[in-house]
C-alpha cells in the first residue's frame, strides 16, 4: 500500500514537471532568441532580402508573398500565414514542412530554441527602429 | 582552382555515372568538392528526389558564399581596412570564391542550376565607419556561415558531399575565430558551435 502511494506521488510529481517543462518550452526568451537568430545571418536579414527573404513584417504575412523576392514555387503555394504556430512547424524542419523550398537547412530542432527564436522574431520584425 | 578533372580510368567511370543523371535509378551521385583530390570517388546511390534535396542544400550554401564574397568586396573597397587586415579580407574572400566554385560545380554535376549572386545584398554600408565595423560585420556573416553548414551537413544525403561541406564549415569557423581575435574578442568562446 505504501509502495502504491509512493508510486502515485511520484507519478503526480513527474506529471507536474512535464507540464512545467512544456509551459517553459512554449514561452520564448527574445534575448536568447537574438543569439539564435545569428545562425540565420548567412542568408537572412531583418531589413533586406538576401539569399532568403527579409523578416520585417513577418508576422501576419502570407508565406511566399513578398513581391520583391524570388520564392520557390513550393513556398508561393504554401499558403500559411506566419505566426508562432506556423513558424514553429516550419523552422523545425523547413525542407519537410515545404518540400521544394529553397531553404536548404536542417532546421532548429530544439523546441525551446525555436520558441526563443520566434519570440525574438515577433519583437524584432515589428520594431519601428529596425523595420521602417 | 579547378575541381576534379577526371582524366584517369577512374575518371572515365565517374563521367559515365554522371552522364546517367536524370534517370530514376542512378548508380552514384557524390562529387569530390575538395579541389585536387581525385581520390574522392563517386559513391552511393540516390534517387532523383534525394539528389534534388542535395541540390537545394548546396544552392543555399552557394548563396551564402556569394554573399560573403560580396561582403568582403565591400570591405576591401571601403578604404577602411589597414594593409594587413585588407590582405586578410582578400585571402578570406579567395576562400569563399573557392567554396562557391566547388559548390556550383557540384550542383551542375547533380543536374541542378547553380544559384546566381544577387545584384544587391542590402549591406549596412552606412553603419560601416571604421575598420572594426567591417570586421564585426564580416564576423557575423562567418558565424552565420558556420551555422548554415551545420544545418547542411546532417541532411546532405550523399556522405561525400556532407564531408566536403564539413570541410568548408571548418574553414568558415577559422575565419570567424580570426576575425574575433582581430576584434579583441575571445577567438573561440565555446566548446561547440551552433
Amino acid at each position: 500500500m505504501r509502495a502504491l502511494f509512493a508510486a502515485c506521488l511520484l507519478a503526480f510529481f513527474m506529471a507536474g514537471l512535464t507540464a512545467q517543462h512544456a509551459a517553459l518550452a512554449a514561452t520564448g526568451d527574445a534575448k536568447r532568441g537574438e543569439e539564435i537568430y545569428h545562425r540565420c545571418l548567412a542568408c537572412h536579414s531583418l531589413e533586406h532580402n538576401r539569399v532568403g527573404p527579409r523578416h520585417c513584417g513577418l508576422f501576419g504575412r502570407k508565406a511566399g508573398s513578398l513581391k520583391d523576392y524570388s520564392y520557390s514555387t513550393a513556398m508561393k503555394k504554401y499558403g500559411v500565414i506566419w505566426n508562432e504556430k506556423t513558424l514553429d512547424h516550419f523552422l523545425e524542419n523547413p525542407m519537410k514542412a515545404v518540400p521544394g523550398t529553397k531553404m536548404g537547412y536542417a532546421g532548429v530542432k530544439d523546441p525551446q530554441e525555436r520558441a526563443d527564436l520566434i519570440a525574438y522574431l515577433k519583437q524584432a520584425t515589428r520594431d519601428p527602429k529596425i523595420c521602417k | 582552382m579547378t575541381i576534379v578533372k577526371p582524366t584517369s580510368a577512374a575518371g572515365e567511370i565517374r563521367r559515365s555515372f554522371l552522364s546517367g543523371f536524370g534517370k530514376l535509378s542512378l548508380s552514384a551521385t557524390a562529387i569530390a568538392l575538395l579541389a585536387g583530390n581525385e581520390k574522392l570517388a563517386l559513391i552511393g546511390t540516390a534517387s532523383a528526389q534525394t539528389a534534388n534535396n542535395d541540390v537545394t542544400i548546396l544552392n543555399s550554401a552557394l548563396g551564402a558564399e556569394q554573399q560573403a564574397i560580396a561582403a568582403y568586396q565591400l570591405g576591401a573597397d571601403s578604404g577602411l581596412l589597414q594593409k594587413p587586415v585588407l590582405a586578410l579580407a582578400v585571402q578570406f574572400q579567395g576562400h569563399h570564391k573557392q567554396h562557391a566554385a566547388a559548390l556550383a560545380k557540384a550542383v551542375q554535376k547533380l543536374g541542378g542550376k547553380p544559384a546566381t549572386p544577387l545584384k544587391d545584398y542590402g549591406f549596412p554600408k552606412d553603419k560601416l565607419k571604421k575598420e572594426a565595423d567591417v570586421l564585426a560585420f564580416a564576423a557575423t556573416l562567418e558565424k552565420g556561415a558556420v551555422s548554415a553548414y551545420l544545418g547542411a551537413v546532417p541532411i546532405l544525403t550523399d556522405r561525400e558531399l556532407a564531408k566536403a561541406a564539413a570541410s568548408i564549415l571548418g574553414d568558415e569557423a577559422m575565419h570567424w575565430a580570426v576575425l574575433r581575435q582581430a576584434l579583441g574578442q575571445n577567438p573561440v568562446p565555446d566548446a561547440f558551435v551552433s
